[in-house]
């Protein structure tokens, strides 16, 4: 690809937009959170990162915030996100990789439902403020 | 231990945004042989002691996780490095300093650059400003671009949500991509035999 300007990135997201307007909008309010501590680093965070972006742009879902938080106490099975949609319960997935993160676009954002073989319910009690109560 | 000298850049870069930083400047230079790093912010600082202690993989202020014992990102880079520098004080700002070697075969290799830039600029504030200059020197001469956090949100509205930031990737990506333009022709460098 050509070196791109802030010029040329400003009127692709213009065009974008357009195509967004006019698509119904899906993953509205949604929010996938990736643990990105140095455990999470380390398990390859950065790579789900990734592969959540590629997947939702595969989808043509633009509207899901997709964020970053440190360690969520659950260093043993990082790397970990925690996906949000209204009308479904806040999960925690751990032991994510690029083809899990891929499950989740399709399963959880898009059909909701929940990919059960990852989830790892809450933050642990010792990193939540109260234990979590 | 991590994977890619990328990753080691990300940990150190986010205690900079984490340290209240209005301005975070990273400069990362790549020659044939070695790669430099300097990442320095205006954020809150330490003192002389916390600074010692910071190296110790065993401590950790105990802010962000209040029954946690270990903070590993500056023992880590510490332990991988070349070279690695710290310079802190008090309500300044902190600076830290690092290179890997290339040619050395322990180095990890350097990893997603394009994809590490985002993730930094996905998780900085509002309230805070974060430069990348990238300079690469080969012998087919010398490339260099910077990028703001502040460019990419007056281009694009938001850094959020999964379209925009899958925008700023394929714009990072095409910077990046631009140095490999004076990539050096590979050579196979074996040592003569006395050496050996």
């Amino acid at each position: 690809m050509a070196k791109m300007t802030l010029e040329e990135l400003r009127s692709l997201r213009n065009r974008k937009q357009s195509d967004i307007e006019r698509r119904e909008v899906a993953g509205k309010d949604c929010q996938v959170i990736v643990g990105m501590g140095t455990c999470g680093i380390a398990a390859g965070a950065k790579v789900v990162l990734d592969a959540f972006l590629t997947e939702l742009q595969a989808k043509g879902i633009k509207d899901v915030a997709v964020t970053q938080t440190g360690c969520m106490g659950l260093c043993y099975v990082e790397p970990t996100v925690e996906v949000i949609v209204p009308g479904m319960p806040d999960t925690i997935y751990g032991k994510v990789d690029a083809a899990v993160a891929a499950k989740i676009v399709q399963d959880h954002l898009v059909d909701h439902r929940l990919v059960t073989d990852h989830i790892f319910d809450r933050p642990s009690v010792d990193i939540m403020k109260n234990g979590g109560r | 231990m991590h994977v890619y000298l990328c990753d080691f850049l990300l940990d150190i870069t986010q205690n900079s945004i984490e340290a209240g930083a209005t301005l975070v400047e990273v400069e990362i230079s790549e020659a044939f042989d070695e790669m430099r790093f300097t990442i320095t912010d205006n954020g809150k600082g330490m003192s002389r002691e916390v600074m010692e202690k910071a190296l110790d993989p065993f401590y950790t202020d105990g802010v962000k996780h209040s029954r946690r014992k270990v903070g590993l990102g500056l023992p880590f880079l510490k332990q991988s490095s070349k070279s690695f520098e710290l310079q802190s004080q008090p309500g300044k700002g902190t600076t830290v300093r690092f290179s890997f070697d290339l040619t050395d075969m322990d180095t990890p290799p350097v990893g997603d650059m394009a994809g590490t830039m985002l993730a930094l600029f996905n998780c900085c504030p509002e309230s805070c400003n974060l430069v990348f200059r990238r300079k690469r020197e080969s012998s087919k001469g010398e490339l260099d671009y910077t990028i703001s956090r502040e460019d990419l949100i007056d281009a694009l509205g938001e850094l959020r949500t999964a379209g925009s930031l899958s925008l700023a990737r394929e714009f990072l990506q095409s910077q990046e991509d631009s140095l490999s333009e004076i990539e050096e022709d590979h050579v196979l460098k074996i040592p003569a035999k006395e050496n050996l």
